[in-house]
């Protein structure tokens, strides 16, 4: 959680910093004295994939039968639907993101961060909120009929630790002890045993609401650049790889050991598909963002006809704004909603709009009173977003308003958040909810899909 | 090579086991006891290849054992266990010294260094051969504290340091200086030392932490409860146990009204000071005792606090050992912090000392404690800035935990961070590999000899019989490969450096 401050050259400096991350990481990966990467100089059997003719190539192919995992990408899992989720991680502001402008409480309750009553889009379909002049790509994709909105979406009794409110999302039900994610879950009834893209984080790290009982998922950070480098080539790597691969399937006694082979296991079905992703080319211009970077790179592993569901991804910017909120705010929101937008319209060029689906979601709102550090702190209901030219387009649930607001003075939800994954899965997935999301039977089934 | 006294006082029975490849894909354990007098060298015959350690057979799994000190087996795995998770694993030859005092004086040795830490070897410097940077430059506070973790004598005091990292996680993105998380992790290293009231107290005005927190920003006219949840949620007491209500939050937090500092575009945030101006001097009801409270009595309120002594055990306790204790161990561990007025050392030392932690299952090294441990190894001292990006690949960079909970130790290890921690192997591998083409490597090697080689160059870390049994497999497979002989240095340089790469990547140094 970033802590933004009020000075302008804590910002540079941090933007700084975080350029020199980037350099760091993008500095060339073979240094003096680096052997070639493993596998360089191998006749490679590639094939052809997707609508943007993106060649595919997999290593050792000559030798040893293609894996198994690549005759679910010939099959084209092209028929396949794919949920893109986007955490903006901290608890976004959702009275900054969709802005009560017309409510008269409003000002009263955000002296200093009330946006102005002219500023931002009117939202249509209820127009006493307006988007944040940052979020005028969501705006535009709405007025398209590609967004739908939960103005104030959470469930009763709102937690307000970032890290349980949270986890009841990534679980899908208000329990601390799963350890499933609910996207993990749809995975392990839908998933397959060889192919860990079905469930892909563009992380360093797993996302919980991928975490599998069984099926293997995966984490990448970048789709360009997965390879495992080594000190040995060609035949000598292939052999290691083998060995590598075997250390992978052997018997386990203990949990962590398990969970080691496990990820090993992945990692080389990973290495063996990625590893020749080659440079690609994205019909559109993204914004000079990480989520854009990552987004690209996902529209032209959906262009290749990798096999993925569920992918999940962190949107630039840190929310968990208690002080200084406008300053890390709006560039998040912008380079989010720009991201998001560029990606649309990746698909759009690459005829995929129809398979895959975007949400955006936080593990909470913020209080709506402004806390006297130009901040806020946590609260409880917050917005949800569907973006994609199969998302119905119409508002689930009300803006409550803030005249009434709950006991801690948090915004009332009017929409469930596990009612969004039931509809997701039934509307979307076309599975049942009911083995995926405890207590589905209780919740509503708005309309998602168009 | 395991070491037993024999029956008669003056002899001494050494048990030599080694792997024995029959030449038809089997491997076979073979022992041959020797007996000689104390003090007796063993014979030296010619330098022939070492035998292959003993690999590791994998333990029984033990259900959680009653609260007590571990009075098993104190070999050169638990030893090497011990120092897994109380340090940052073994330098060559420690395990097996550590081994010879008993497990008492073993976790003593580590937990009661005696004198300042002394670091040995050469000093830090990044891919250039300059002297670090760790207050200014980017990523050079991850080498410095990797440096630390590496060279240090005192590697627990280290650990504990990481602990509490973890625990009171404060990070670089919210704090101006590098040097203010520099000034916490002093701060942290010297709180095992201590009590944990102690501890509580200073990080609570901590400068890092003042503006990580928004304890700076947290005035009478305004309350901030960024610090004051977290206190109660991730410090202190935890959250969903009934502990505290939202308005205990709202309450804490103007008790904890006061701290300001200045800033400055050049120093960022300095001066910081508790102003009585801006503390909020009403009384404030907090766990229903109502008083004029301020930032001391919060954190009193808080470690006094009925719920904190199971927290901090449960919580102390899933450092080191994977699996929940026993409710008679923890109730036994609350106990011993209760009654030393909750000091954290003597928690610490029964934990290392506890069955569970010798008889339990293994965990998974963080990511940082894999790196330290393969730099200690290989003897390889920090002269690259690869692990400070290799270091946040494979989930953890230091003074930058990615939220105020600290890094999830259930999710190590997936599909991007087990590259992470192969190339991890590869860039420490950069100095210490074989060269494969310019013919300087031997041409003839025998799978054992190279085999030997590769572990030795690990100080003979003790491996499954499985991951050794797909260690000869892979050497013996490479020799078909030579079709030419000027094949056959390249070769077996290059298989030389197969076995080095898979050895460190093999789940056995993955796990502690």
């Amino acid at each position: 959680m970033t802590d933004p401050r009020c000075c302008q050259n804590y910002t540079r400096s941090n933007l700084l910093r975080s350029a020199a991350a980037q350099a760091g990481r993008g500095l060339p990966p073979i240094e003096n004295g680096m052997p070639l990467p493993a596998g360089t100089g191998l006749t490679r059997r590639g094939f052809i994939a997707g609508a943007a003719g993106l060649a595919l190539a997999v290593y050792g192919a000559g030798r040893t039968p293609l894996p198994l995992f690549e005759d679910g990408i010939a099959q084209a899992a092209q028929s396949d639907r794919v949920l893109v989720s986007i955490f903006l991680d901290g608890g976004a502001d959702a009275l900054s993101l969709l802005a009560p402008v017309d409510h008269p409480r409003y000002h009263e309750l955000r002296p200093v961060l009330a946006l102005d009553a002219g500023s931002g889009t009117p939202f249509s379909e209820d127009p006493s909120l307006h988007w944040h002049p940052a979020a005028s790509a969501l705006a535009q994709l709405h007025a398209e009929g590609k967004v739908t909105v939960f103005p104030a979406v959470g469930y009763d009794d709102a937690n307000q630790s970032h890290f349980t409110s949270r986890h009841f999302w990534e679980v899908g039900e208000l329990e601390t002890d799963t350890r499933t994610g609910w996207m993990g879950r749809y995975l392990d009834l839908v998933g397959t045993d060889n192919n860990p893209l079905q469930g892909l984080s563009l992380s360093n790290t797993l996302a919980p609401a991928l975490a599998t009982r069984e099926k293997p998922v995966a984490a990448v950070e970048g789709v360009t650049d997965y390879d495992l480098w080594s000190h040995a080539s060609e035949p000598v790597s292939d052999e290691m790889f083998r060995s590598f691969k075997r250390m992978g399937q052997m018997k386990s006694e203990s949990p962590a050991l398990r969970d080691s082979r496990r990820a090993i296991r992945a990692t080389n079905i990973i290495r063996e598909t990625l590893s020749s992703f080659e440079e690609f080319q994205s019909p559109v211009q993204y914004p000079e963002a990480r989520l854009g970077e990552q987004l690209s790179g996902l529209a032209a592993l959906l262009g290749a006809g990798m096999p993925l569901r569920c992918v999940s991804v962190t949107a630039d910017g840190a929310y968990d704004t208690h002080s200084a909120q406008v300053e890390e705010f709006d560039g998040a929101v912008k380079a989010t909603s720009d991201s998001i937008l560029a990606f649309q319209r990746d698909l759009e060029a690459r005829g995929l709009q129809d398979r895959v689906l975007v949400q955006v979601w936080s593990e909470f709102g913020r209080r709506p009173e402004e806390n006297g550090s130009a901040g806020t702190d946590h609260g409880a209901a917050g917005v949800a977003l569907l973006i994609g030219s199969r998302a119905s387009g119409q508002m689930v649930g009300e803006f409550p308003g803030l005249t009434s607001l709950d006991p801690d003075d948090n915004l009332r939800h009017t929409s469930d958040f596990r009612a969004m994954y039931c509809s997701l899965i039934e509307q979307w997935f076309d599975h049942e909810a009911g083995p995926i999301i405890p207590g589905a039977s209780r919740f509503a089934r708005p309309v998602l899909i168009k | 090579m395991a070491v037993k006294a024999g029956k008669k006082k003056k002899q001494v029975t050494y048990r030599r086991q080694r792997w024995v490849d029959t030449g038809e894909g089997v491997v076979r354990l073979r022992t041959k006891v020797i007996r000689r007098r104390r003090g007796e060298k063993p014979p030296r015959k010619d330098p022939g290849p070492r035998p292959l350690p003993r690999p590791q057979q994998p333990k029984r799994p033990a259900g959680p054992q009653p609260f007590g000190t571990y009075k098993g087996k104190f070999g050169r795995l638990e030893a090497t266990r011990l120092l897994n998770r109380a340090g940052f694993g073994p330098l060559p030859g420690q395990a097996e010294k550590l081994a010879k005092m008993g497990m008492k004086k073993a976790v003593l040795s580590l937990t009661r260094p005696r004198g300042e830490a002394r670091l040995t070897g050469p000093e830090p410097v990044d891919g250039d051969g300059i002297p670090i940077a760790p207050f200014d430059s980017w990523g050079h506070d991850h080498l410095w504290w990797l440096d630390r973790m590496v060279r240090s004598n005192q590697p627990f005091r280290e650990r504990m340091a990481l602990v509490f990292h973890d625990w009171f996680a404060t990070s670089n993105t919210g704090v101006s200086q590098q040097r203010q998380m520099i000034d916490q992790y002093w701060t942290l290293r010297s709180g095992v030392n201590g009590t944990f009231d102690d501890l509580t107290l200073k990080i609570t005005r901590d400068p890092a932490m003042l503006q990580w927190l928004s304890g700076g920003d947290n005035t009478k006219w305004s309350p901030n409860e960024n610090y004051a949840r977290e206190l109660m949620e991730l410090f202190t007491l935890g959250a969903d146990r009934g502990a505290y209500t939202e308005q205990d939050i709202r309450e804490a937090a103007r008790a904890l009204t006061g701290w300001r500092y200045d800033w400055d575009d050049d120093l960022g945030a300095h001066n910081f000071r508790f102003d009585p101006e801006y503390h909020d001097d009403d009384p404030k009801t907090i766990f229903g005792q109502k008083g004029n409270w301020g930032w001391r009595d919060v954190c009193r309120l808080c470690v006094t606090h009925r719920l904190h002594a199971s927290y901090f055990v449960d919580k102390l306790w899933s450092y080191f050992v994977p699996a929940a204790p026993s409710k008679d161990t923890r109730q036994a561990l609350i106990r011993l912090y209760l009654e030393n007025d909750r000091k954290i050392l003597p928690v610490v030392e029964a934990i290392l000392q506890h069955p569970d932690f010798y008889r339990g299952p293994p965990m998974i090294k963080p990511p940082v404690v894999f790196n330290a441990s393969l730099l200690r190894a290989l003897g390889e001292p920090i002269r690259s800035d690869a692990w400070v990006w290799l270091g946040d690949g494979a989930g953890q960079q230091l003074f930058l935990p990615p939220n105020v909970a600290g890094w999830d130790d259930e999710r190590w290890l997936d599909t991007s961070t087990v590259r992470a921690r192969w190339l991890m192997v590869t860039y420490a591998l950069e100095t210490h590999h074989h060269e494969a083409w310019d013919d300087s490597y031997r041409e003839k090697e025998s799978t054992r000899e190279a085999v030997n080689r590769a572990l030795a160059t690990y100080g003979w870390p003790a491996l499954r019989a499985d991951h050794q049994g797909e260690l000869i497999a892979m050497a013996d497979r490479i020799p078909a490969y030579v079709q030419d002989e000027w094949q056959a240095r390249p070769y077996l340089a290059m298989r030389q450096n197969a076995l080095l790469q898979l050895i460190a990547s093999s789940p056995d140094l993955q796990l502690s």
